[in-house]
């Protein structure tokens, strides 16, 4: 095992108060306003505080444990949110082999490459050799029914489950001047940015929502919350610039980019859901719904980081 | 040293079931207790009975036997390890001309012996499409010969998909088991009527049905 770099651990110990914080509040908050488990924002907002506590000491775990604890992480993520992906889908009997191969091949090959620091082929892997690959195998089975819907829903679930998701491990292998050796610096603080955003929204929403942004897509989502979920997401952000190789400045604007590709992420699987007809991805988390649902906003920000970021700061 | 292993390889089997299917047990009519059942699912896949299995406790997990076909389970030492040892199943003669017991009496054997039982209705595993096939009339037979038994319809949903009949590599979906709620044959009620009874329950289950 590495010895953790004391920033890390400045941040686990301040992820850690927060928490502490957050969960004496939601206890206070259920003795107060629902002792009986009656008042539904309350009891919510209690099972989210317990899945954080779950994602934060699997997180702290992975970033202590370096690059293979964060990669191996990711990689069942990664798959298990393939999973829930596909089970919406209309694959059929004739995809078995194509999914199969997917699941087994393609998902652990694209964790290998990001885990050997392969760029060059870890950023086209899925683009071009899955993408050309997949209807392949999808088209010897000879069965033509929905036959573009079909190869089209995988290929959509790899690249959002497997290649997106990827990107957040990849990180590790920027080579940023001064900042050698703290790269997990970067996953946490892109999480930690997406999960305030989160939280910030949910909060100014319910404080003073009016505006439904979005009403046919997500009921929940207003204008107030979203505005000042970004703001203050985005003033956190700029404040966390410390555990960043970035200026206050850059941090903010990398801030807004990352909050403001999390919330439309959040839209467009919202709409995938409802076009699927289903409240949720799946129901791993009680109270986060499945795994989707947690990484919505992670899956649409980490690869837009990361691709500014090393075209921005980073050597390689 | 046997025991060992047949813990070994249900822990193994479960956990594989949990790690394809992320299986969730919905009970919708009746609670997970220790209460004496016949619990009867759709078929259409081996892992049915798996699944199942995993998502009762521990304890009901002890008292509760599938019922299946012995010329599937005796095929090969591992299978009979599994079938037998594994899973306790009750194993049951498809063929009428040659077997030896009848399988009734094979299933009320256990239940006099406090086993719960989990059955196949319809008999073999279901590869069309139609959501089920007519349930044979073994569960009629069953249900009259012990009357106070409850029998609980069970939906299993999406393990066709994980690995229909014929492929043998399975792929991940996230599967789910519903319990419906208990029902009891009635008295002087017909073959015809109580299967359609039985198998209008368990259809009502179906999440496809219910979307409908």
């Amino acid at each position: 095992m590495i010895t953790p770099h004391p920033d890390l651990v400045a941040v686990l110990a301040g992820m850690l108060v927060v928490l502490v914080v957050a969960s004496s509040i939601g206890y206070v908050l259920q003795r107060r306003l629902s002792p009986d488990g009656s008042n539904a924002v309350v009891e919510n907002l209690n099972h989210r505080i317990r899945a954080w506590w779950v994602m934060i000491v699997l997180m702290g775990l992975a970033l202590i444990g370096g690059k293979s604890g964060v990669t191996l992480l990711f990689a069942f993520c990664s798959f298990a949110a393939f999973r829930e992906f596909i089970t919406l889908t209309n694959t059929r009997r004739a995809d078995h082999w194509a999914l199969a191969v997917a699941f087994f091949v393609v998902l652990p090959v694209q964790y290998y490459l990001v885990w050997i620091d392969w760029y060059g082929l870890y950023s086209i892997f899925i683009p071009v050799y899955a993408f050309l690959l997949m209807p392949i195998i999808a088209a010897l089975r000879g069965d033509t029914d929905h036959f573009l819907v079909r190869i089209a829903e995988v290929q959509w679930a790899l690249m959002i489950c497997v290649f997106c998701i990827s990107h957040v491990p990849a990180l590790l292998s920027l080579e940023i001047a001064g900042f050698e050796g703290r790269n997990v610096l970067l996953i946490a603080y892109l999480v930690i940015v997406v999960q305030m955003s989160d939280v910030l929204q949910y909060v100014w929403g319910k404080l003073i929502g009016r505006t439904k942004i979005a009403p046919r897509l997500s009921p929940s989502k207003t204008v107030e919350g979203f505005v000042g979920g970004a703001l203050s997401a985005t003033a956190v952000g700029a404040g966390l610039s410390w555990m960043t190789p970035f200026t206050m400045l850059q941090a903010a604007f990398l801030s807004l980019v990352i909050v403001l590709m999390g919330f439309f992420g959040g839209l467009v699987m919202s709409a995938i859901k409802r076009d699927r007809g289903v409240k949720d991805w799946g129901h791993l988390i009680a109270g986060h719904g499945g795994f989707i649902d947690r990484l919505d906003s992670v899956v649409f920000s980490a690869p837009i980081f990361f691709h500014l970021v090393r075209y921005g700061w980073s050597a390689t | 040293m046997r025991g060992a292993a047949i813990g070994l390889a249900g822990t193994l089997i479960l956990l594989l079931a949990r790690f394809l299917t992320a299986v969730r047990g919905q009970w919708d009519g009746v609670a997970p207790t220790d209460e004496q059942r016949i619990y009867y699912a759709n078929h259409a896949s081996h892992g049915d009975f798996v699944l199942i299995w995993t998502v009762l406790s521990r304890r009901m997990r002890r008292a509760t036997r599938p019922v299946a076909a012995s010329d599937y389970w005796l095929k090969s030492r591992l299978r009979r390890f599994i079938g037998c040892d594994v899973f306790n199943a009750v194993l049951i003669d498809r063929e009428r001309a040659s077997r030896a017991n009848d399988p009734i009496a094979l299933m009320t054997d256990a239940l006099d012996a406090g086993s719960s039982l989990i059955v196949f209705p319809e008999g073999t595993r279901n590869g069309t499409a139609a959501p089920l096939l007519p349930f044979k009339s073994g569960l009629f037979h069953l249900a009259r010969a012990r009357p106070n038994i409850v029998l609980v319809p069970v939906w299993i949903d999406n393990l066709n998909r994980v690995m229909p009949k014929g492929e043998f590599v399975p792929i991940p979906l996230i599967c789910t088991v519903t319990f419906g709620s208990a029902l009891h044959i009635a008295g002087g009620e017909t073959k015809k009527d109580f299967l359609a009874r039985a198998e209008a329950a368990l259809l009502a289950l179906s999440p496809k049905a219910n979307a409908r």
